[in-house]
Order: structure tokens, then sequence, then C-alpha cells
């Protein structure tokens, strides 16, 4: 694999909701083993740009090319539907900031891990359920626990499992939605930590989309501020985190409470 | 026009053949053919209102129409029993409205019209087994977004249907599924086989008649044509197996069918049979003979 070609390179990526802007004119290039933080206010696209890049809105004009892991780089939006769901399963990850939206809430955690493993053919249960309890032991969740529903979690737990569900196949591109909020800030701080082990431990490239730039700040190599639709400032996550250069994200920047 | 037929005719006055007009059988035959021409994939159809409750086997009642012939030999089943009061009103159904010969003997039927089971006997070629469907979407209660399933179908990614076989074996310790097992046809869509039990699974492969599946509420027809793979999904070190009985069965000796649960009092006496009330009646006239009623429990 050639680490000097993006892994994901976005061109001019421009969605509208009816005369309603979603997002506008996003570019950038993803590189292996890179993550980059999102962040913005509440309706700043954030969302409507993961989304689009997660094939789940098709955008009205841009485009998205993924470099197969045979090296040439594709056009996601000609692909077929069919090869695209295959990458999803295999190459790709989406935690979700709702874990109940990420996760088959009815199922078991261990069924949770291993229905990716199944999607990709393997007919072997021991098998299945072994690689199931090797990841809840990475995710840091008690392999007693294998066969409690998600629904008897508690939220970090959720979100650790929707990790090991999606990290399972050996994704290279991870896309996170506020994987954070809504979790006590000891929990955040573990799961942080957890994220952080293994992106680096297994090379992953990261687009996490934020507003907590503490989160930025400890996960990201790089980050995007957007503002209304559009990027207004990116850079290296120190640089733009210490030395602001928009009004905007120096207002974003001063507003964070200090502990 | 033959004389027969138009005694017939005269006998149903008021009524169309087989009770659908020639329109709506046309229309249900397309989907028949398209079903048989894609083993397994659910064709949707134009399902009629019919004189009887969804639930009731309108689906099968369509399909059956839409086969039958004058000639035909229909025999009507329901949880194998050809004596039961849908298997006794379809019967009757099709014997005012199409004056067709009726029979409960399975080799001697053209058409066996069926609710939850496959006949014990071997069907042979030529034979029709239309059976009767609540739910035809296998992965319905898996994801419940109909236009999500039909994609998933489309795609063939049916990883879906194992996580529900994982999730038995991981509580029960063996797949627990017992009824509406699901199978895959041709080697390509995986299809619910209407609840039968899986018992009955293994009569599917390569069977020599040809199975047509009716859903009339949910409007949808597939088909399984003669001489088809249908294997049932399971996992490799978890292999497909059906359940045993350790009796046989008390009327007739059997002890290779499947056994129905008759309580007689309640008192704890009860009779376990042949749920096919045809395999076991032909047995008996055959001379063999069950070991009767047991000693009731303690």
């Amino acid at each position: 694999m050639n680490d000097d070609l993006p892994l994901l390179s976005v061109e001019g990526l421009t969605r509208h909701y009816g005369a309603r802007l979603g997002c506008a004119d996003v570019a950038f290039d993803l590189y292996p083993g890179e993550v980059l933080a999102v962040v913005g206010e509440s309706g700043s696209g954030k969302s409507t740009l993961l989304s689009l890049l997660a094939q789940e809105l098709r955008p009205d004009a841009g485009r998205l090319l993924y470099r197969l892991r045979d090296g040439t780089a594709r056009e996601l939006g000609a692909m077929g539907e069919a090869e695209r769901r295959l990458l999803a399963r295999t190459e790709w990850g989406f935690i979700r900031q709702d874990a109940t939206q990420g996760l088959r809430m009815a199922v078991s955690a261990g069924g949770n891990v291993g229905e990716r493993l199944m999607a990709l053919g393997r007919r072997h249960y021991g098998e299945i359920r072994g690689t199931a309890a090797e990841w809840l032991r990475r995710v840091e969740i008690d392999v007693a626990r294998i066969d409690d529903t998600p629904r008897a979690f508690s939220g970090g737990m959720r979100q650790r499992l929707q990790i090991a569900r999606n990290l399972v196949t050996a994704p290279r591109l991870v896309l996170m939605d506020e994987p954070t909020s809504g979790l006590d800030v000891s929990v955040q701080a573990r799961l942080l930590d957890l994220v952080r082990g293994l992106v680096a431990e297994l090379g992953l490239a990261v687009v996490i989309v934020t507003h907590d730039l503490a989160v930025a700040r400890l996960l990201s190599h790089r980050i995007m501020v957007m503002r209304r639709g559009r990027v207004i400032e990116t850079g290296l996550t120190d640089q733009v985190l210490d030395d602001p250069a928009e009004p905007y994200t120096q207002l974003l920047v001063s507003s964070v409470l200090a502990a | 026009m033959s004389a027969v037929s138009e005694t017939r005719e005269q006998a149903l006055a008021g009524y169309n053949f087989a009770y659908l007009d020639e329109q709506t059988k046309r229309m249900i035959r397309r989907a028949i053919l398209k079903a048989v021409a894609i083993p397994g994939y659910q064709v949707p159809f134009a399902s009629r209102e019919m004189p009887m409750p969804y639930g009731w086997g309108t689906g099968g009642v369509q399909v059956t129409a839409a086969v039958l012939g004058p000639d035909d030999v229909l025999k009507v089943i329901d949880q194998g029993a050809d004596d039961t009061t849908n298997a006794v009103s379809i019967r009757q159904f099709f014997e005012r409205t199409a004056g067709v010969a009726t029979t409960t003997r399975t080799a001697e039927a053209t058409v066996i019209q069926t609710r939850h089971r496959i006949p014990e006997a071997t069907l042979r070629a030529g034979q029709v087994l239309v059976f009767q469907v609540p739910i035809p979407e296998p992965l319905r209660f898996l994801e419940p977004r109909e236009t999500e399933t039909r994609r998933l179908h489309a795609l063939a990614e049916y990883g879906l249907m194992h996580v529900k076989l994982y999730e038995d074996i991981a509580r029960h310790g063996h797949i627990a599924t017992t009824y509406a097992y699901p199978v895959e046809v041709s080697g390509r869509y995986v299809m619910d086989p209407s609840p039968t039990p899986k018992f009955d699974n293994p009569k599917m492969d390569d069977c020599a008649a040809l199975q047509l599946f009716g859903a009339g509420r949910e409007r949808r027809i597939y088909a399984v044509p003669p001489h088809t793979r249908v294997r049932s999904l399971d996992f490799a070190d978890h292999p497909f197996e059906v359940q045993r009985f350790d009796r046989p069965c008390a009327l007739c000796g059997a002890a290779d069918s499947y056994l129905d649960e008759v309580v007689l009092d309640d008192r704890g006496r009860r009779l376990f049979v042949c749920s096919d009330t045809d395999h076991c009646a032909t047995r008996r006239a055959e001379g063999h003979v069950g070991p009767g009623e047991e000693e009731a429990a303690p």
C-alpha cells in the first residue's frame, strides 16, 4: 500500500435540502492512518457531510474518490449499489452518536459483533463467537456479557460495542458522529483512550464529527471548521486550536470552558 | 364443449370455474410462471378478496384456483389432516365452485393444498403442492422495512438470517427454530417455507412435484420448481437437523413420521399420532398397528 496517496479524496461536495443549504464545496484528502476532526456548531453541515461520506445521502455536486486495497481509486458515486454495500461492510465503519441506531438492540452483543462476519460468509459458529469474544475483550466489555442484548448495557458500553461491531472486519476508514456526546466525563475519557489506542494500532483513517474541541484535540491530526455549510478553516489540530485565524474559530475556541 | 363439462357448467351456475374470473386467473398464472422461473423469489400479485378471512388460506386458494383444471383431483390438508375445519371448507369450496373430484389420498391427488405440512408420502412428478403462507418474508422480524428486505434479497445479503440462527444457538445451545425454518433455494434466494415444521424441510429438496406458495394478505407468490436444490441454512459446526420423536405413532406404529400430541382428558392421558392422517390411515389399512395409548404419567 502506498501511504503517500490519499485513501479518500473529496472534491466540491455539495448538498441542498430544497432551497436550504446542507453543505457546499467541501473538499479534502484523507490519508491512511490520519484522523480528521470536523468541528462546528449545530446546523453547520457536519452531519450532512458525514452522511454524504457514508453514502447515505447523494451529493448534488462533487465527487468522492476512494482508494481500494489494490491501489486503484474509484469514484463512489459511479459504483453499483452491491459493490458499495460490500465496501461499507468490509472497508468502512460508522460509529453513530445514538448507539441504538448503530446496534441491533434485540440481538446479543456477540450477534452484533458477529453480524459483519456472517455477512461476509463466515459460517462457523464457534469461530464467529471466538472472534466476537476477542473483540469484546479489546473494547473492555466483560466477555461474560456476550449473550446480553445492548438494552442491558450502559451508554459507554453501547458505544464500545458499536466500535467492536464496526472494527471486527478490519475496516480502513471509520466515520464517527459525536461518539462521546451524552456520556459522563470519566466514561468519555476511557472511550477516547480506547479509540486513540485502536486508531494507532490498526492504522485507521478516521473522520470524526464533534462539537467538543477537547475531543478533537485529543484524537485528531487535522481539523476542519465548518460554519453555515461551508469549510471556513482547516489546518493541523494544534495550529487551529492554538492560533485560530478566522473570527468564528476564535469565538469557538474562546467559548470552551476551562475546567 | 364435452357433455361432462356442460353438466359441470350447469352445476356451477353463478360461478366461473374455480370461483375466480378468467382474467384474474391469468394474472395469477403469470405471477406463478415468473415465480417458477426465479425459484424462491417473491413475485407480487394482485391478490383478490376471497369469500374467507385472511389467514384462512386466501393465498393458497387463489393459487389453487389458478392452476386447477376440470380433470384435477384435489386434496386439502391442514396441519397434515384432511378432516379439520380449514381443510374441509376449502375442499368443499372447490367441490362447489369447480366441481372437481376430491380425495384424501396423497397418491391420488394431482393438486394438494396444504397448511403447515408436507405429506409424508413422497410426491411424484405431475403433482402440485400449494402452500398457504401467512408471512412470505423470511427477513420480516429481523428487518421491518419492506424496501430494505427487498434490497437485501436483490443483493443476496443474507448475513442477517444467520444472525438469527446465531442468537438461537447463543440462547438455547442449538438452533431452536422449529418451523418456518429458512431455506436457500437453488443457491440464490432465501425463502420462508411457510410455517411447516423443519421436519419437512428435507422433503422440499429435489422434490419431484411443483411447489407453489401463495400469501393472500401479503400479495406474494413464490415457487420451488421440481428437482430444485433447497438447502436449510445452518452453521458448519451446528448443522441442520430435523426433530426426532422418542416414540412411534400410537395408531400405526410409524417411527419416521411427524407426530401430533392429542390430549384425551384432563388427567394427563394423551396420545401421539401421525399428523398426516392419510399416511396413518394408509399404514393401518396395510396392517400396521401402533402401541396404543401409553400409561398416563403419575
